[in-house]
């Protein structure tokens, strides 16, 4: 969608207001905002990504598996020209292709639809793999899950697999809003760590921080960064 | 005779090495026939080791960057255990595949009920598009291999068996066959109950449809078949009685109808043994099926 009505710029001033648009899913409100500054920094400085590109086979890969609390996400995709800002004021209504679950099928610019935990870092491998076996070696693959949505053995399962396979363009970010249940504490990166993968832990609010930590150099090994926010029962 | 699964490893490496959109992805089961092809298409051979939430998941992150997988273990670890990869990775995500199984309702008795996937087409039928092929036959496997990998984006499910007819006949990957021609009812056999059936209805005046792809349900066959055979219709699947009772309901919806679903009983039997064994534990062999189909068409059933 070349947006033609995206007549000015937006920036990260703008989030909140355009967060605002959307009711009805309170419920995920700190959900979303946990995400927001992690796919703004995404979006903005790190994924080459466009909305005229988003078909074009050598595009970085962003799959949001935490999809519960999408608010920030459709913000930064309206934000960025993926999706009318006229769309979100729609949130959840039945004719509206935003729901509080995205479907990829529905967003434009969305790599997955997510909703179920655990399921976007295994597709986030299997793209990798994709991507690989077909001599892409430039495009990134991002996914982003919740330090709770870790949770799930899915994720397991791909992070054994990844590290010792060398998928050294898959990337995973770990919101971690201490919400998980029966976590330790450093457990999420020594898990990863343990797997082969580069392991990072930033301030999940600390912009510059995100950046650096998500263009670190990680040679032959998938890299994690840890974004840690206030934690969700604060 | 070798089995559907001999064929499986050689025919996919074939279509590896003629389709780079092509890619085979395991876990743990069935790597050594693909030793050589994994050899010259590294990246398109893919084996995750036993995890089978991360092969559906995976197969389907292949999918979305445009390859064609095709998936291969176990039917129960291959639509049981990861079934909501199976309905959200793929379809949810709208993203294709192949998936081939092995093992069936109970290839491998002494292996215990673990190994036995009978609610396998069942729970695929829970789900909108799949194409599911059940063959009888080694020859007929290679054939709907062929077909399945071919099929654009579909949705494939590929159930091999170690069960199997004797000869094989020209399916296509999408109708029923006419093998006998009668008056009084209509019996479709499923892939490998193919021999049993005919055995079990040697002499009665039935006509017997022969299926190999179940899903969709060639209902306008169905249909045919019974203007001159009459609407008594019997299924005899080797996978869970009745999974296709509602599909042949349907395709009779508008006419007065009996539907009689045979195949494998719900009850775990806690039995081991051979698959002889097991066939006729559930009323499977050609005799037990000849008496339960003669009587529901009424027949005299010659002793």
């Amino acid at each position: 969608m070349t947006d033609a009505t995206l007549t000015h710029t937006y920036t990260y001033a703008d989030l909140p207001g355009l967060m605002s648009l959307m009711t009805g899913d309170e419920k995920h409100g700190p959900a979303a905002t946990s995400t927001l500054d992690v796919l703004w920094v995404l979006y903005d400085r790190v994924l080459r990504v466009s909305p005229e590109g988003r078909d074009d086979p050598g595009r970085d890969r962003f799959l949001l598996s935490k999809g519960h609390g999408p608010m920030a996400y459709y913000a930064v995709l309206a934000a960025k020209g993926f999706l009318p800002v006229e769309w979100l004021p729609g949130f959840g209504s039945y004719d509206s292709p935003l729901g509080h679950h995205p479907d990829r099928t529905l967003v434009p610019g969305a790599e997955i639809g997510s909703g179920s935990l655990g399921h976007g870092l295994p597709i986030a491998v299997g793209t990798a793999l994709g991507l690989r076996a077909q001599g892409l070696d430039e495009p990134r693959v991002w996914t982003l899950v919740g330090d709770a949505e870790l949770d799930e053995g899915s994720n397991h399962e791909a992070i054994a697999f990844a590290g010792p396979a060398g998928l050294d363009r898959l990337h995973t970010v770990v919101v971690d809003n201490a919400s998980a249940t029966y976590a330790r504490p450093g457990g999420i990166a020594a898990r990863f760590e343990a797997a082969g993968w580069s392991a990072l832990t930033v301030d999940g609010r600390d912009h510059d921080a995100l950046y650096a930590a998500f263009t670190a150099p990680h040679p032959g090994r998938p890299h994690v960064v840890v974004a840690r926010v206030e934690p969700k029962s604060a | 005779m070798d089995t559907m699964r001999d064929r499986f490893a050689p025919v996919v490496s074939r279509l590896l090495d003629e389709d780079s959109r092509v890619a085979v992805v395991l876990a743990a089961i069935g790597t050594d026939g693909f030793a050589g092809a994994a050899r010259r298409h590294p990246g398109r051979v893919v084996d995750v080791g036993i995890r089978e939430q991360l092969l559906v998941g995976a197969a389907a992150g292949l999918a979305l960057t445009g390859l064609r997988p095709v998936v291969h273990t176990f039917a129960s670890f291959l639509v049981e255990r990861p079934f909501e990869q199976v309905k959200l990775d793929l379809g949810h995500q709208d993203a294709g595949a192949v998936l081939v199984s092995a093992a069936a309702s109970f290839d491998w008795p002494a292996g215990g009920y673990t190994h036995m996937a009978p609610g396998d087409v069942a729970l695929l039928d829970t789900l909108d598009g799949w194409t599911v092929h059940v063959p009888g036959h080694p020859d007929e496997a290679e054939t709907l291999l062929r077909h399945a990998v071919a099929a654009s984006d579909d949705k494939v499910y590929v159930r091999l068996s170690v069960q199997s007819n004797g000869r094989a006949l020209p399916v296509d990957g999408e109708r029923f066959l006419t093998v006998r021609e009668g008056r009084s009812g209509v019996v479709v056999a499923v892939g490998p109950m193919l021999d049993a059936v005919l055995a079990a209805t040697e002499g009665l005046d039935v006509t017997v449809l022969y299926a190999t792809t179940v899903r969709p349900f060639d209902g306008a066959a169905l249909r045919r078949a019974t203007e001159a055979a009459g609407t008594d219709v019997v299924l005899v699947e080797p996978y869970r009685a009745g999974t296709s009772t509602a599909a042949a309901n349907d395709a009779l919806a508008d006419v007065p109808h009996r539907v009689l679903g045979l195949g494998v009983g719900r009850r775990e039997l806690r039995r081991y043994g051979q698959v002889e064994e097991h066939v006729a534990a559930h009323g499977l062999d050609a005799r037990s099926l000849r008496e339960r189909i003669g009587s529901f068409v009424g027949a005299a059933v010659p002793a």
